[in-house]
């Protein structure tokens, strides 16, 4: 299905043993586990209910949604198709206002160049802004690996990193904890922290602030990742709400951002389509409380060494695919995330990736290549709610299906399901052996003793269907022979 | 080969030899409110959706100015703020100052999270979103003047209100380090529930000059 043209070697995708694309097990083994958790199921649909509500709510405000939604969306269509003049452009740019501009093939190339630039300023530490390229890459781990202490200063991320836990959620890494969890990882883990904290999410948000004042005053390097890229000023731009994207893109001395290399915009004009569709997508507001932007290096504001750190890590593998290139132009709003069932129940970690839901269910495989996560096109009931809800319009259903006939081609043996379609095609384009069979499946009557469906206990390889899967008994007569007996042949 | 030609010979064989020209981008989206800045119409709107946001906005004439400062710094950080606590952008305007303010120069950023409050002008207000927005110029200050005393007063003149995203982008410098800020800090990381008040100002205070 990819495009590969004649006589070129496939396009890597991102490499193996680095960074948080991969899961220790298939999508429906970790959902089952999921699914057994009650709490955790309770939390997510408390938090997906709110934030659907408030989305609905201030996108039916403007009256230029849709407008909006397809500029979005042929902005980033026509932004992949001349992606390597918008990234030539950005990097002339920041050059130009004393930015230094790094390209990284790779997670492992990418950690690799931070870390040096971190280790050349001498610092000991590194406060980080909230970025997905970021923890996509496993920059923590590489940069612990040297010695180097990483304070992550986003609420929920810093509620992940205190707890050892993972990020869930593109927007809300921590959804899956309730404000008593996160009461008790704050009483658990912050020095000195007040014995006397409540959950009142007030008086957490309170303490991470104590917890990070300190940090933010003194460190000397920052490392953040980018909404936006915009190529023709070579302007950088951070959405966030706490402020502690601010505190990292103004006060150290030294700042390093990761982006991948889909995030770049041709235009300063079209920022402003971006900033409508964001944060009402993603955190149901008419603004979020901040949004930085900066050009390279200004005197006397501000860091006064940056770095912008391009990253490919498999983008350009997707890139290649002509169908599965549109999961390039996701602007990390999760809104699909926040409207799916799939991800409603299952919950982020079930899909293994830093990327969950809808999103990650066709990004993840992609940068990876579709037989380290092959489970994942198959985590979706195909609703399209995800479709819907999305500020760029992309089709996931269709990419879904996609993958799902790419995965399929890919497989090397037979599997049950492709033998009992063929065995059906077989039976369906000869009448008298379809009708035969018609007749054979009333012997499923038997087995259901009266009830309307059969029981799920049926044995292999009919039980890899109906373990998840209600199978209505079959019913006396087919509808031709109802036919016939009603209407005469 | 570089990593630079590798990543972008990469995008070259991904678009393949025969890529197509980008389609046109539709713009059909609305590029104004309709309305010229300064409309009270909009003024109206900007209130509202600030306040929206748990900020408070004071409204005032073109000679009440200091006043009506003062009278939000009693507001946001309660009544025997000392003057030295405030902290006003340099290129703030003297008749906008409180009398005994502290004029931001160039000490080291960190110092600012000694002070209590501080004052800047803003470049341009979104009526439609509620959002002020902070250029960097000596009226507006650097960016951690902005962000660390924990109350922050803009001055916003009415001309300076439009009404849409497009509208403000339009009148801003990309090269200028930017700052938007639509009410105070805030985080929804807890339940996706929104909480005022975490690592930016926790009280945010307009002053709206006719």
């Amino acid at each position: 299905m990819t495009a590969v043209h004649l006589g070129m070697p496939a396009l890597p995708t991102a490499p193996r043993g680095v960074g948080h694309l991969r899961g220790d097990e298939s999508f429906p083994a970790a959902a089952r586990s999921a699914l057994r958790d009650g709490q955790l199921r309770a939390n997510l649909g408390h938090a997906t209910t709110t934030i659907r509500d408030k989305r609905a709510r201030v996108v039916d405000e403007l009256p230029d949604w849709a407008e909006l939604r397809e500029a979005g969306r042929a902005l980033k269509a026509a932004t992949m198709a001349r992606l390597d003049d918008h990234l030539e452009e950005l990097e002339r740019q920041v050059t130009a206002r004393g930015g230094t501009v790094h390209w990284a093939r790779d997670a492992n190339e990418a950690n690799e160049i931070v870390t040096r630039l971190v280790q050349a300023t001498g610092a000991s530490e590194v406060v980080k802004v909230k970025s997905m390229a970021t923890q996509e890459i496993g920059l923590n781990e590489a940069l612990e690996a040297v010695g180097l202490d990483v304070f992550e200063t986003d609420l929920a991320e810093l509620i992940v990193q205190l707890g050892e836990d993972k990020p869930s959620h593109i927007l809300v890494p921590a959804i899956h904890k309730n404000r008593a969890e996160i009461r008790e990882i704050f009483a658990r883990t912050i020095p000195g922290v007040d014995p006397g904290l409540t959950d009142d999410p007030r008086q957490l948000a309170m303490a991470a602030r104590a917890h990070l004042r300190e940090r933010f005053l003194r460190a000397r390097v920052a490392v953040s990742g980018a909404n936006f890229g915009i190529a023709d000023t070579g302007t950088l731009a951070v959405v966030e709400s706490e402020g502690n994207g601010r505190m990292c893109l103004t006060l150290p001395e030294t700042l390093i951002t990761v982006m991948g290399i889909e995030k770049v915009v041709p235009t300063w004009q079209d920022l402003e389509v971006f900033l409508q569709l964001l944060p009402r997508s993603s955190t149901g507001e008419r603004m979020n409380p901040y949004t930085s932007t900066w050009a390279g290096v200004t005197p006397g504001d501000g860091p006064q060494e940056f770095h912008l750190v391009l990253l490919d890590n498999g983008r350009t593998a997707v890139l290649a695919d002509e169908v599965g290139r549109e999961a390039l132009h996701c602007i990390r709003c999760s809104a699909c995330l926040n409207v799916c069932p799939v991800y409603e129940r299952a919950g982020g970690h079930s899909y293994g990736s830093v990327y969950p839901g809808p999103i990650g269910a066709i990004l993840s495989p992609q940068l990876t290549g579709v037989e380290d996560n092959a489970s994942l096109p198959y985590a979706s009931s195909l609703c399209g709610a995800c479709y819907d809800v999305c500020p760029v319009a992309i089709d996931i259903p269709k990419i879904l299906v996609h993958l799902r006939a790419e995965h399929v081609e890919a497989q090397q043996r037979v599997t049950p399901e492709a033998a009992a379609f063929r065995a059906l095609s077989t039976a369906m384009s000869r009448p008298w052996l379809w009708h035969l069979t018609q007749r054979a499946s009333r012997l499923g009557r038997l087995i259901a003793r009266g009830r309307p469906t059969l029981p799920n206990a049926l044995p292999p390889p009919i039980s890899g269907w109906t373990r998840s899967r209600d199978l209505p008994t079959p019913p006396t007569s087919t509808f031709v022979e109802s036919w016939t007996r009603e209407h005469g042949r | 080969m570089s990593a630079r030609e590798d990543v972008l010979g990469r995008i070259r064989q991904a678009l393949g030899p025969d890529r197509t020209a980008p389609a046109e981008v539709a713009r059909d989206y609305r590029h104004s409110d309709g309305r010229p800045a300064g409309d009270p119409g909009l003024l109206d709107l900007l209130v509202d959706r600030v306040e929206d946001y748990r900020a408070s906005v004071l409204r005032c004439g073109p000679g009440e100015v200091a006043g009506t400062v003062a009278a939000a710094l009693d507001q946001g950080m309660g009544a025997g703020w000392a003057p030295g606590d405030v902290v006003v952008a340099p290129g703030l305007p003297e008749e906008w100052r409180p009398p005994g303010s502290d004029v931001d120069d160039d000490r080291p950023p960190v110092q600012l999270a000694d002070r209590s409050a501080a004052v800047t002008a803003v470049a341009v207000a979104i009526a439609e979103t509620g959002t002020l927005v902070l250029d960097g110029s000596p009226a507006c200050g650097r960016r951690a003047l902005s962000l660390l005393p924990d109350c922050l007063v803009c001055v916003v003149r009415t001309d300076q209100v439009v009404g849409s995203v497009p509208e403000a982008l339009a009148r801003l410098d990309p090269l200028r380090p930017l700052t938007m800020v639509s009410g105070p800090s805030a985080t929804s990381d807890i339940e996706l529930q929104r909480v005022e008040g975490v690592h930016g100002p926790r009280t945010l205070m307009v002053v709206l000059v006719a």
